[in-house]
């Protein structure tokens, strides 16, 4: 629902990323990191993306979304594992104090400019 | 070639939110952060926790709306200064408040005269659990006319939030709604999570919420 919002974010960091010396510098590919926790559905990213992407030197870029899965560890036990169904208790000893310790990344990794 | 980035994609409204939040550490201010899905509640809350509250506890609120200010119109009749945001004019109909809104909010507020500011989100349990305000704590509402399944459905939201609130509990005899099916739906996505069953229209429940969030005051 936010996701035009999201894509103005990732337009405006993709174009401060771009090396100033670089003119006509053609962005391929933005390689971005989306936790499965992460309130973002791709598709929607991806069209929103491509409507503001118009006109850019990142046009024709590929949205690269690597879905990150959700990791916890509990507190009590420092038993790891990952979250796979809305059910946030330690796998191992059943207690409720655990943390998240990735799915929630909404981050740009890496941008590839054509040579 | 590729040229690493390694930013996050929410860092502008995350600095943001940082910077309101050491604002309203100085200025003493307890922010709260109020979230549900569209009607269950959040207003009608609101109006019965300010009634009771003021004049004791010197709260303000600020209210995001998509396009009305009828929730503003209610708020206001408590006394306590409140600031309507119509998102509808910002960005083609926002769904959530960001930062930098509150920011703009805040400055028209006296915080220095203030104990509490509750910021009611835009109704929608999808995209606010995104957006750091820089609250100091956050509630999500449930109304027992909604699913028991909910929190299942939106676990990022019942993740994010300290609290939460079951409202219309006074509707339970007429409804088929099973209260345990959905408050251990809360506790399986939040284990340990404050859970207080509301009704803003007969006002029972209302003293344990109001003890929690005077507890939060004092912290
Ligand atoms: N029976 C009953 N009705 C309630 C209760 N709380 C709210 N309502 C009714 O539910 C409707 C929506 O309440 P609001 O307080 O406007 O809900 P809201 O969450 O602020 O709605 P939005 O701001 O539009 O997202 C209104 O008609 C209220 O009168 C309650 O405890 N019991
Ligand atoms: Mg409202
Ligand atoms: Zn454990």
């Amino acid at each position: 629902m936010h996701e035009m919002g999201i894509a103005m974010q990732v337009a405006e960091i993709v174009r401060s990323s771009i090396p100033p010396d670089m003119t006509d510098a053609r962005v391929e590919r933005i390689n971005l990191r989306v936790g499965r926790l992460a309130a973002i559905v791709p598709s929607s990213l991806r069209f929103c993306f491509e409507v503001i992407a118009k006109d850019t030197p990142f046009s024709d870029a590929v949205l690269n979304i690597e879905e990150v899965p959700v990791v916890a560890k509990c507190n009590d036990c420092q038993h790891e594992w990952t979250i796979e169904g809305p059910a946030f208790s330690c796998t191992a000893c059943k207690s409720g104090s655990i943390v998240i310790m990735s799915g929630r990344e909404l981050e740009i990794a890496s941008i590839e400019i054509a040579d | 070639m590729e040229i690493k980035v390694v930013r996050k994609v929410l860092d502008a409204n995350n600095t943001m939110a940082a910077q309101n939040r050491k604002l309203f550490a100085e200025k003493k201010v307890f922010v709260l952060n109020m979230m549900s899905s569209p009607g269950s509640g959040k207003t009608a809350t609101l109006e019965r926790t300010l009634s009771l509250l003021m004049p004791e506890v010197k709260t303000a609120v600020i209210v995001g709306d998509i396009c009305t200010s009828n929730d503003a119109d209610r708020l206001a009749k408590s006394g306590a200064p409140v600031i309507q945001i119509n998102t509808g004019d910002l960005s083609g109909g926002d769904c959530h408040l960001a930062a930098h809104i509150i920011a703009d909010a805040a400055s028209n507020l006296d915080l220095g005269n203030l104990d509490l500011l509750i910021v009611e989100n835009v109704g929608n349990l999808v995209c606010p659990a995104e957006f750091d305000i820089g609250e100091n704590a956050r509630t999500v509402v449930l109304s027992v006319t909604e699913g028991e399944d909910k929190p299942l459905k939106y676990p990022l939201m019942f993740r994010v939030c300290d609290t939460a609130i079951v409202n219309k509990i006074d509707l339970l005899p007429y409804l088929d709604y099973d209260i345990h099916a959905a408050v251990s739906n809360i506790l399986q996505v939040h284990p340990q999570m404050p859970i207080f069953q509301l009704s803003a229209k007969t006002g029972h429940g209302f003293d344990a919420w109001l003890n929690w969030l005077k507890r939060q005051l004092l912290i």
